[in-house]
């Protein structure tokens, strides 16, 4: 709790206010450059009225309008959005309950359990796409949308198990008692106490596994067959390629949409954050 | 917290499945290519599981050899431009005044949810011979040329020459460092935002000057975010294959480049297994090292 936050901007900068001094604001402003220029120019150039891409020309829609109309774009639009549902569905469910159990349950072998369950978010997501394309291809099981889907939901199920967990961690178990001493059953406890107060996590695991789920390439790159491509992988191929005019806008459609997701979660969160202050 | 022994079905009922899910599609695969890394193949391409660990020894040769240096080379390079880059970003924000401090983490971490491969995208059409870098220096350069010719000097400067950015190993170390900023910045901020600030006072109030007072008060006391972030963004950097890919050159080929190519156009699962263990190993002992620290400061932080 230092100084910074209650002074005045009139005053002169005070020894801790790192923040405010033009060295500091010099260092913003290269790093804010360097992680938003290229982004900023892709979605300024999908505007860009130009075969080639290269010079600005004027703006233009029409690129959207030729994304639109790719068909093959239009199809790797309609995977990801498949791919994307199912395996939030499926991770949302599984992966709220295991961060439920965590949050209440002492039970033996649990550290080791929880370091089991952070795995696949820190290994090289290289290895565990390889580990599903050897593992699907001894069960002799057609890569496909099927097993794009089984492997996101993977990967999902340790994210969203650690934000409901985090989330439960604020649960009184008094509440549950009242409610069971009031006649209610388990499963209208579950229902009528637990859930309610479980939502805002369960609802930002799911965004959060639904995002990394249409931005997923490696493990998708290793688990998908013919006829599956994602929009990431349509977005490979066009950039090894060829790059058409409508490569900026797909790419542009692809950020607005994890955009608007990300800050759905945010505004999520902090709703839960000003409840909790309350 | 109670115990599992009190509700046994309702703890079986939120446990099992996911945990189902995860042994079956993330565990049983891994145990797979352990396996398959101490195989070989036979004449149809079959994998026949003979324990031989001649698949290791050939991550030991010399070309292999230099794949991995530079692998290791280029995720420490990225690791140590994220240090200098993300360390001030992380102290500015911590000391920002408090309305600031959301939204300018927010813009920290939104483009770690942009699409991976659309950034290194993005980064094509920045560095390429007829990219916005080169666009903008020949502009300069014509300015310049015709600054020099209105001083009766024409062409003093001599024909523009694009520089080329685009795939060598720098391009990948840019790449790579846009892409895990976000990982270096988020836990020093952790650490930065709780550090005590009398102990900064104090330092500055003994006379102490604020480069003193970095080095000796505020980089020991972030050594848990400076550990943390370290690791992250090295492990990330050693194992990811789509910036070479798309970006380097024909030398820049990192190991995640190397098992994917096992996988695909040579085919050789059981040494591209062999190859993702020792990655994995690498991982292990990185994350190792991070808790072994942690453990004598006597933290704890979760993986």
């Amino acid at each position: 709790m230092g100084a910074g936050m209650i002074v005045r901007r009139t005053h002169a900068a005070r020894p801790l206010e790192y923040g405010r001094r033009p060295w500091m604001l010099a260092i913003f402003a290269a790093n804010f450059l360097f992680l938003y220029f290229p982004i900023v120019m892709l979605v300024a150039f999908s505007f860009n009225n130009s075969r080639r891409n290269v010079l600005w020309e004027g703006f233009t829609l029409r690129n959207y309008g030729l994304a639109y109309d790719n068909a093959a774009l239009h199809e790797a639009f309609l995977n990801s959005m498949i791919v994307a549902s199912g395996s939030t569905l499926v991770s949302t469910i599984l992966g709220s309950a295991l961060g439920m159990a965590l949050a209440r349950f002492r039970f033996p072998g649990r550290a080791a359990y929880e370091s089991w369950l952070h795995l696949p978010i820190v290994i090289p997501e290289v290895c565990m796409g390889i580990a599903l394309l050897a593992f699907f291809a001894l069960l002799d099981l057609p890569l496909g949308l099927m097993t794009i889907t089984a492997s996101h939901i993977a990967f999902s199920i340790p994210f969203v198990a650690v934000v409901v967990r985090a989330r439960m961690q604020g649960f009184d178990p008094a509440l549950e008692e009242a409610s069971r001493d009031l006649g209610a059953s388990d499963w209208l406890t579950m229902r009528r106490v637990v859930l309610p107060f479980a939502m805002p996590g369960i609802v930002t695991g799911a965004l959060f596994a639904f995002t990394l789920s249409i931005d997923d390439f490696v493990i998708t790159f290793f688990t998908s067959g013919p006829g599956s491509t994602t929009l990431p992988l349509k977005i490979y191929s066009m950039v090894r390629f060829s790059v058409p005019p409508e490569m900026n806008a797909a790419a542009t459609v692809l950020i607005a949409i994890t955009v608007a997701l990300v800050l759905g979660g945010i505004a999520i969160q902090s709703r839960l954050d000003r409840e909790a202050r309350r | 917290m109670e115990t599992w022994r009190k509700r046994r079905t309702l703890f079986l009922a939120l446990l099992a499945p996911g945990t189902l899910w995860l042994v079956v599609f993330f565990t049983l695969p891994l145990v797979l290519i352990a396996l398959y890394s101490v195989s070989e193949q036979g004449d149809a391409g079959e994998t026949i599981l003979t324990l031989t660990f001649e698949n290791y020894g050939r991550a030991f040769d010399w070309v292999t050899l230099g794949i991995l240096w530079k692998s290791f080379w280029i995720a420490s390079a990225v690791t140590a431009a994220c240090l200098v880059m993300g360390f001030p970003l992380a102290l500015g924000i911590a000391f920002a005044p408090r309305p600031w401090k959301t939204p300018l983490l927010a813009l920290v971490a939104l483009p770690f949810w942009t699409n991976l491969l659309i950034r290194t995208y993005a980064w094509i059409a920045v560095l390429r011979t007829k990219g916005h870098l080169n666009n903008a220096l020949e502009w300069t350069h014509a300015k310049g040329q015709a600054a020099f010719a209105a001083l009766g000097w024409p062409d003093a400067l001599g024909p523009f020459v694009p520089l080329e950015l685009l795939y060598n190993d720098w391009a990948v170390i840019i790449a790579l460092v846009h892409i895990h900023l976000p990982f270096m910045v988020l836990p020093l901020y952790a650490v930065l935002e709780k550090l005590d600030r009398a102990h900064l006072e104090a330092s500055l109030d003994l006379g102490a000057g604020h480069g003193r007072t970095f080095r000796s008060v505020i980089v020991p006391l972030s050594m848990p975010g400076l550990a943390t972030g370290t690791v992250l963004v090295f492990i990330l950097a050693l194992g990811n294959f789509v910036a070479a890919d798309l970006l380097g050159g024909s030398d820049s080929m990192m190991i995640g480049n190397l098992i994917a190519q096992q996988f695909g156009a040579s085919s050789d699962w059981p040494y591209g297994s062999a190859l993702s263990l020792l990655l994995l190993y690498a991982t292990f002992l990185f994350l190792w090292l991070r808790a072994l620290g942690h453990r004598r400061r006597g933290e704890w932080a979760p993986a």
